[in-house]
């Protein structure tokens, strides 16, 4: 579906236009809402599976594009802090009170902000590949600054644990390896004038409102975890999940983990929504 | 810069796709020789069904050895995943069946395999699907022969029979410009001598019972995805970006941002038309694929010394290799494929159809039949064999002379392939 998404100031003047992935079935904003939100690179594809679940079983999906990504008008949000806004801008013009948020990697610093800014609307949060700080390593920046083609594969390569994801995602005899670089380079193509990939990565290496926002979340929380994660390591989740008292499920994956393992991934989300 | 990169072409070929089975163990790949596969529950079951879930179901749409063949081909084409089909005639007909279809227009080489002239000259014209043949050369009869019913540019790395190399970046450019993908014929190059993607190709397929396979046993074929053409900013692609009333209403683009032509593919065309590879055969390709890159190596060391040793004979009238000074291909062939041109090509003898078919018969290592890939060396004369309806003009229209033969250079010492090659040419010289 398309929506209106009110800009900064709250008014339609300079909204934009967000596409958000419904999971195959028609929006219903009377259901219980469970929100998609993507990380660095990446648009609505990466929850394709799960969000179809939820659809089918429930749940009212929005598995948005953010801006500048994916079918979203752009341009892309310049913080964590805006693109938190948004998201809860995006719950406004889909007539959602109240919503789950699912997050990824970058996703999951928004969904953390998102709750933290408006704790009477998040009933739960779902955080895969989280950290905080998330840091970015100079030599990921300064790649990304001079040659974002080959920091494409090496977040590509850094993010996927294993040669051989099975069952593949979305389905069989896709490469997920090849799956990912695809995407990512067709995002940096589309945002032109603008290096989505540095833009992006700067953005999470930033943000450094986590430690206040977790103090600000209410809701219950659930970390899912890649073993194999060598962006977000297990280790980095803990003072995370200590703080937001997350429960917290591990699954066999690198920070890929919708795609490396879309089974323990659906597992771990059927247990954090209780369904 | 930190290391950190995707496995080279070598490992990707020996792992890509494939883990140690967790049942049992197995290092190799297992051959899953299974119709069909067992649901956990019946919710399990729906959510397989309706795409909730990866995984397979019924071996005509997905199977797990095939599906490690499919990962492992895309992982070496630099792709977003495959489809394994029955042939690489079925690979080539499911390209088109997904993006096309009556009233639909293809842009393609006239220089093509004549199974793949066959199907889009005759057979798809029943069906409503018409082309129009440009000389792959001929840049600007790309770009004219374009139509607002056109969905597909298509042409082969390196033509037949003459090996004309495609201008992949000019015409892929050419292709986008209009918003319609560049399918690439990839069978005699491989992903090891290059890989179109890399230079603007959309699609590429493979008669993957050729080098791939590599040893002349299974008949198969592989179409890959690169996963960068824009069907939503196309507009000539509603079977991608519109609701699906055979799937679900599914919007193929919106389930998958870089696999939407491959879903529909398999979705539609291997559930309808059924071309599917069997597990067996996949196997056999595995096996192929595993040591691809040294045979290839090797192929293309022997064709070097072959093409060098016929060049300079007298009984030799030409010698269509790319990398040969006067090849129209040349600088092309530099440019795109630098490791080599392959290790099929064809020569011209001087005399008569007779002398042709003298030098076929006085042949002993080379075997006589219609195949190419294969690790042994293989030969055919085009004006005895495939074209033998054909005067001399009309050979000459389709670019083969009374005396031209094809090779499809194996892996045996170059030294014993020379010598059988001078035993023929002498045996054509006496039959003149």
């Amino acid at each position: 579906m398309k929506l209106d998404v009110r800009g900064p100031n709250g008014s339609m003047k300079g909204s934009m236009k967000a596409y958000a992935y419904n999971g195959g079935k028609p929006f219903d904003p009377a259901l219980p809402c469970v929100v998609f939100i993507h990380g660095a690179m990446q648009d609505h594809s990466g929850w394709t599976l799960l969000a179809r679940w939820c659809a089918h079983h429930g749940f009212g999906v929005l598995a948005p594009d953010q801006p500048g990504h994916g079918q979203s008008a752009g341009p892309p949000l310049q913080s964590v802090q805006a693109l938190a806004d948004w998201t809860l801008a995006l719950l406004d013009a889909a007539g959602v009170r109240q919503a789950t948020l699912v997050g990824h990697s970058m996703g999951t610093l928004i969904a953390l902000e998102a709750a933290a800014r408006a704790p009477a609307r998040v009933t739960r949060l779902v955080l895969l590949g989280a950290a905080y700080p998330m840091k970015v390593s100079d030599a990921l920046l300064n790649t990304a600054r001079a040659a974002p083609l080959e920091a494409i594969d090496m977040v590509n390569a850094l993010s996927i644990s294993t040669l051989a994801s099975k069952p593949s995602y979305p389905g069989p005899g896709m490469w997920v390896h090849g799956s990912n670089r695809a995407l990512m380079r067709n995002q940096q193509a589309l945002c032109s004038g603008i290096n989505l990939f540095e833009h992006d990565f700067r953005v999470c290496d930033a943000y450094a409102g986590g430690t206040a926002a977790m103090a600000k979340v209410s809701c219950p929380a659930t970390l899912i975890v890649g073993a194999r994660d060598q962006m977000t390591p297990p280790k980095a989740t803990r003072d995370l999940a200590a703080a937001l008292k997350a429960q917290v499920l591990t699954v066999p994956s690198g920070h890929h983990l919708m795609a490396e393992a879309p089974d323990a991934v659906l597992a771990g989300l059927r247990t954090a929504l209780g369904a | 810069m930190p290391g950190y990169s995707d496995p080279g072409f070598d490992t990707l070929a020996l792992h890509a796709g494939a883990a140690p089975d967790p049942s049992h163990g197995a290092r190799a790949v297992p051959i899953v020789l299974s119709t069909s596969f067992v649901f956990d529950s019946s919710e399990h079951a729906a959510s397989l069904f309706n795409m909730e879930r990866s995984g397979h179901v019924y071996s005509r749409i997905s199977n797990p050895t095939t599906a490690v063949l499919e990962e492992r081909v895309a992982a070496l084409e630099g792709g977003s995943g495959a489809i394994a089909t029955a042939s690489g005639q079925a690979a080539l007909h499911l390209a088109i069946a997904t993006l096309a279809g009556a009233g639909s227009h293809i842009v393609a080489s006239s220089m093509l395999y004549g199974g793949s002239h066959n199907l889009l000259h005759f057979t798809l014209k029943r069906f409503g699907i018409t082309t129009t043949f440009v000389p792959p050369g001929d840049i600007d009869g790309w770009r004219a022969a374009i139509r607002p019913e056109t969905r597909l540019l298509f042409g082969e790395t390196l033509g037949n029979p003459g090996l004309e190399v495609l201008d992949i970046p000019t015409v892929s450019s050419i292709a986008h410009d209009a918003g319609l993908p560049l399918l690439v014929d990839s069978t005699f190059t491989t992903p090891w001598l290059m890989k179109p993607f890399d230079h603007g190709a959309d699609l590429v397929y493979h008669s993957a019972t050729k080098f791939l396979s590599g040893h002349g046993t299974v008949i198969g074929g592989v179409l890959v995805d690169s996963g960068r053409f824009d069907w939503n900013n196309s507009a000539r692609f509603p079977e991608l970006t519109e609701p699906y009333d055979g799937f679900h209403g599914m919007v193929f683009s919106e389930e998958s941002s870089v696999g939407a032509f491959l879903l529909r593919a398999r979705r539609e065309g291997l559930r309808d038309f059924g071309a599917c590879m069997s597990p067996h055969t996949a196997w056999l390709i595995l096996q192929g694929i595993e040591t691809l890159p040294l045979r290839m190596a090797r192929h293309v060391d022997n064709t070097r010394k072959i093409v060098g040793f016929l060049a300079a004979q007298p009984m030799v009238q030409r010698v269509g290799y790319p990398e040969l000074d006067g090849h129209p291909s040349q600088a092309l062939a530099r440019k795109l494929l630098p490791r080599g041109c392959g290790s099929v090509f064809s020569f011209d003898l001087k005399g008569s159809r007779r002398q042709g078919v003298a030098f076929i018969e006085a042949l002993k290592l080379f075997s006589h039949l219609a195949n190419v890939g294969d690790c042994r060396s293989l030969v055919i004369h085009p004006a005895s064999t495939t074209h033998f309806r054909m005067d001399d003009a009309a050979l000459r229209a389709a670019g083969i002379g009374p005396g031209t033969i094809r090779l499809s250079i194996g892996l045996e010492d170059a030294d014993d392939l020379i010598d059988d090659l001078k035993r023929a040419l002498r045996a054509a010289e006496k039959a003149a």
